[in-house]
Order: C-alpha cells, then sequence, then structure tokens
C-alpha cells in the first residue's frame, strides 16, 4: 500500500489532488457525475467584495494544448458565497474547503478576508494577487514584491486560517514576489496562474477574446509552473500548492518532486470532468511504477 | 452528464459544408431534445459542443456545419472511427411547454435538435407545424425527414429560390393559431422570431464554449432571472427571461 496523503499547514488532505479555482465552480455540481469527498480538497471559485458578472463573451479561445480565458471573476460576491454557495457543498462534501480570494484594492481583499475567516467552514484562504490594483493604475498587485507584502500582511492582520498567496507567473522575478509572500507572513503559496496570452481570429482579423487578451492554462504551461515551484521552494520555506497544466498523476509527482506540498489540477478539468478522480486513481499504481512509497517522502526530492 | 466512447457509423454530406453523423454509444445521459453533446477531437485541446439531432436507445444523430478546424477534422472521420464525448449537456427543450399546436422554427445548424423535438411532441399527441430556413435551395437539409413524420413543414429561403421567398418571419405569417415557439437559429433570426410571435416560447442559444459543463463560466449572459450559462442553464431560454 502507497500512502498517497498530504498536508498544508495543518490541514490533513486524504492525497495531494485539488481542483482549482475557477475550473470546477463552488464543487457541489460535480458531485452529480463523481463522488467529489475522494477530492484532497477543492479551492473555490474565485470571490470578490461585490458580486460581478465578468467580461463580456467571447470569453475562451483555444490553443495549442491549452486555452485563453478571460472570465473576468464573474462570482455572485462574498456575502452570497458565505450565504449561500459554501453551505450548498458543505451539505455533500466533507473534505478541506479552500477559499479563493480576489479584490480591486487592500482594503476589499482584508474585507473578503475577514469575512471568510469567520466561516468554519474553510480551511484555508487563497489570496489570488494577479487582479490590477485599481488605486495603483491598475497594475497587478502580484507584479511588485511590495504589493504582495502589503496585501500578505494586511490579510494577516484580520485571520487566523492558513494564508495561501495565489501569483501570477507573469513577472521577470518570481523569487522575489514569494520572499515578499513569506516576509508578509503568509503560510503558503499557490503558484502559478495563468501566463497571459493571444489569439487572433484568421476570418474577422481581430482578437477571438472580446477583452483581446486573457490567461493562458492548460498541458502547455507545466513546464513553466513546474520551474517556478522549483524555483520557489529552494528561495522560501513556505509549503506550496503547484498549479499549472497538470494533467495527469505522472505531473502531480513531478511537482511534489519540484516542491509542492499540493497540486491543484485546473483547465484539464474543463476537457475531462472526470480528471480529478482519474489523477487521483491513477496516483498509487504510478507511485509504483516509480517505487514512491509515499507521496510526503518525495516533496522537493529534485532539489536533493 | 456521461462520458463515454462513441463509434461513428455514417458521416455524410448533406449539402456543400453540412453533415450528418450517426455514432453507436451509451445515450442513456441524454434526457430530452435541444440537448448537445461535447466531442474531444484528436489534437484539438477543447472539445467541439453539438446540437443533438435525434438519439434513440445506443444511437446518436447529429448534423453539423464545417466552420472551422474542428468541424473539418469530422467532416474527414470514417466509420468506426472511435470518438470520446461527453453526453447529457444543457436543459433541452421540454414539451411540457407546447400547448397542442407548437411551432417549431429552425434556421441552417439550428434546423437539427428540432428534429428530435418533433418527434417527441408527435408521440405526445401533439400537433407540431415546422419552419425551417435557409440562405438558398442547395443549402436545405431535413426537410424530407420532417415531411416523413407527418408534418406541416415551410421552407423559407432568403433569396426565394425554394419555398416562402424571405426569412422564417415570413412563413410565421402563414401559421395561425400555435400555442408555443420553440426555435433554434443565429442569434438575428432568434430575435426577429422574438418580434415576429405573440406567445411565450424557448429559444436555444449558441455561445463560444470553454468546457461545456458549467464550470468555467466561458459562456456566461445576463436574463431577466439573473446570470445563466448558455451550456449549463440554457442552451435554451424561456422567452420572457430574455434580455437582447
Amino acid at each position: 500500500m502507497v500512502d498517497i496523503s498530504t498536508s498544508l499547514s495543518g490541514v490533513k488532505l486524504d492525497n495531494p489532488v485539488i481542483p482549482a479555482s475557477g475550473t470546477f465552480g463552488f464543487g457541489y455540481e460535480f458531485n452529480d457525475i463523481y463522488d467529489i469527498n475522494i477530492l484532497g480538497a477543492i479551492s473555490i471559485k474565485g470571490t470578490t467584495k461585490e458580486p460581478r458578472f465578468g467580461n463580456p463573451t467571447p470569453r475562451i479561445a483555444e490553443c495549442t494544448a491549452g486555452l485563453i480565458n478571460s472570465i473576468g471573476l464573474q462570482n455572485p460576491g462574498i456575502d452570497k458565497v458565505i450565504s449561500e454557495e459554501i453551505p450548498k457543498l458543505r451539505t455533500i462534501y466533507r473534505k478541506p474547503i479552500i477559499s479563493n480570494i480576489s479584490g480591486f484594492s487592500i482594503d476589499e481583499y482584508v474585507e473578503c478576508c475577514e469575512k471568510i475567516n469567520a466561516v468554519k467552514d474553510v480551511d484555508i484562504i487563497e489570496v489570488n494577487v494577479s487582479c490590477p490594483n485599481v488605486h495603483k493604475g491598475g497594475m497587478s498587485f502580484g507584479t511588485l514584491p511590495e504589493n504582495v507584502e502589503a496585501v500578505t500582511k494586511a490579510v494577516k492582520k484580520v485571520t487566523t486560517k492558513p494564508i495561501y498567496i495565489k501569483l501570477t507567473p507573469n513577472v521577470t522575478d518570481i523569487v522575489s514576489i514569494a520572499k515578499a509572500c513569506e516576509q508578509g507572513g503568509a503560510d503558503g503559496i499557490s503558484l502559478i496562474n495563468t501566463s497571459q496570452g493571444l489569439r487572433i481570429d484568421l476570418k474577422t482579423k481581430r482578437p477571438v477574446i472580446a477583452n483581446k487578451i486573457g490567461g493562458f492554462s492548460g498541458r502547455a504551461i507545466f513546464p513553466i509552473a513546474l520551474k517556478m515551484v522549483y524555483q520557489v521552494y529552494e528561495a522560501v520555506k513556505l509549503p506550496i500548492m503547484g498549479i499549472g497544466g497538470v494533467s495527469c498523476a505522472e505531473d502531480v509527482i513531478e511537482m511534489m518532486l519540484a516542491g509542492a506540498s499540493a497540486v491543484q489540477v485546473g483547465a484539464e478539468n474543463l476537457v475531462n470532468p472526470f480528471a480529478c478522480r482519474d489523477i487521483i486513481n491513477n496516483l498509487p499504481q504510478v507511485m509504483e511504477k516509480y517505487k514512491i512509497k509515499s507521496l510526503k517522502d518525495i516533496i522537493g526530492e529534485a532539489h536533493k | 452528464m456521461k462520458k463515454g466512447i462513441f463509434t461513428v457509423l455514417t458521416n455524410d454530406k448533406l449539402t456543400d459544408s453540412v453533415y450528418k453523423m450517426t455514432l453507436s454509444g451509451d445515450t442513456s445521459a441524454i434526457e430530452r431534445p435541444g440537448q448537445f453533446v461535447n466531442i474531444e477531437l484528436d489534437g484539438l485541446y477543447l472539445r467541439r459542443p453539438i446540437s443533438v439531432c435525434d438519439y434513440e436507445d445506443g444511437k446518436l444523430t447529429i448534423i453539423y456545419k464545417v466552420v472551422g478546424k474542428g468541424t473539418e477534422q469530422m467532416s474527414g472521420y470514417d466509420a468506426g472511427k472511435k470518438l470520446d464525448i461527453l453526453t447529457g449537456l444543457g436543459n433541452g427543450y421540454f414539451t411540457e411547454f407546447s400547448g397542442e399546436k407548437p411551432l417549431l422554427i429552425g434556421g441552417g445548424v439550428g434546423v437539427p435538435p428540432l428534429y428530435n423535438l418533433a418527434k417527441k411532441l408527435i408521440a405526445e399527441g401533439k400537433t407540431p407545424t415546422v419552419i425551417i430556413g435557409f440562405n438558398t435551395a442547395s443549402e436545405i437539409f431535413y426537410k424530407n425527414e420532417f415531411e416523413d413524420l407527418g408534418i406541416r413543414v415551410l421552407v423559407a429561403t432568403a433569396d426565394g429560390s425554394f419555398g416562402v421567398k424571405g426569412f422564417v418571419t415570413d412563413a410565421i405569417k402563414e401559421v395561425e393559431g400555435y400555442t408555443h415557439v420553440y426555435t433554434c437559429g443565429p442569434e438575428p433570426m432568434l430575435k426577429a422570431v422574438y418580434n415576429a410571435t405573440n406567445t411565450d416560447g424557448s429559444y436555444s442559444f449558441e455561445e463560444r464554449m470553454g468546457c461545456g459543463f458549467g464550470s468555467c463560466m466561458g459562456c456566461s449572459c445576463k436574463t431577466k432571472y439573473g446570470n445563466k450559462r448558455i451550456c449549463k442553464d440554457g442552451p435554451v431560454l424561456s422567452k420572457e427571461e430574455i434580455i437582447w
């Protein structure tokens, strides 16, 4: 018997597989097709202070081995997520819930994190710092170490649950951003969010997506994500949720060898709704093939 | 929703760019007409959503138009080809709303989902009338199949090369006493039907999708009853909730 369990800041996971925020809704709809209690945890749809419809359509463009999305954080707003969505998920799901929070100012992050911290059913708060900072000319919070540190410090002040900062890969030096998270008191790091991309329709000769540029994800970005997890693992002492292009059990193991304590599966859920189930089912046999007894033991092993 | 492997039985050209494919596989997840399937294609990342034209135990019929890389690839598939398909997607048409004399209106590749709907309505003892619209006579398909069901079929062509000259809305004038409208087609047609008819109706919309089962929020739209996902809460919206 192999051991596929892992943990994140004291939160025990039966296995490292977590559907990534934005690819799994609020989770409960997937229970119609398989028992979602087999998952390690669920990172629910990114939530903002106010309800958001999101961006105009088309919001999706296909790419080789991936897709570009520009959803624009469509969500019902923090109050409704707390009063309706999380309770609805909790009625059918007993495993850890990761709540993903976005904001357009430090005040919004603080307000949302404070509210979600009071929700007993939430185990980990994942703070997405890839959004534009409306008070600083719209530049993403996540692209400057001082902004990341400021957001981290501010949300840590009002929370007691583990705070994981979810980083954008669209930066020159991911290590300095990760160090800023550590400096700000983060409990862990999630990386990577989507990489920016563009597609142009040859028939109309215009961008496919209404918002033109979007976030590229899917199997194609796996090596980029793996590299960043590897670099960040070396630079900071925080646990990492590895995200980006994971599509099979082998990818999960590779991510953990690079330094991830748990692994999120994103775009793959959109092309195979059973992706997380299939990966979890395949993990033991792939571990046996590579003579791995316990996943916890291989975290960061590639660095030795 | 179910995921399963289907085998292509036939794949025939109906017009210059429209094909009919029949497949065998598990159709048990398909609950009603107007739903769609999402097909994985070789080397392409996203599945291709295609409406269900007809289904019965173990057999699926789809009709698709070649508009890009994916559908072009599909047009080359021979009998025996295996395809990974998600079935039972979308809400579909509810026959409960039809009344005695429902009117079915389809434009171009919006015509196929009305076929199984017509069969279901007839089986329930209703008397559907069908209007199908095309640009020109050479683009017409499924006229005979609808007529073989023993129902009234009106054809409109924009250039007048066959049937009523003009749009489906010109043919609507020839139908009296209909009790509900079921329609599928390009958005300008849906809007014209919306304005040209006076009963309630079920309108099937199209949008570029990511997943096809409600997870990515790629195909969201605003309705009078709140935000909806075309793939999961639609593709069929009721007339009273539509915001143009």
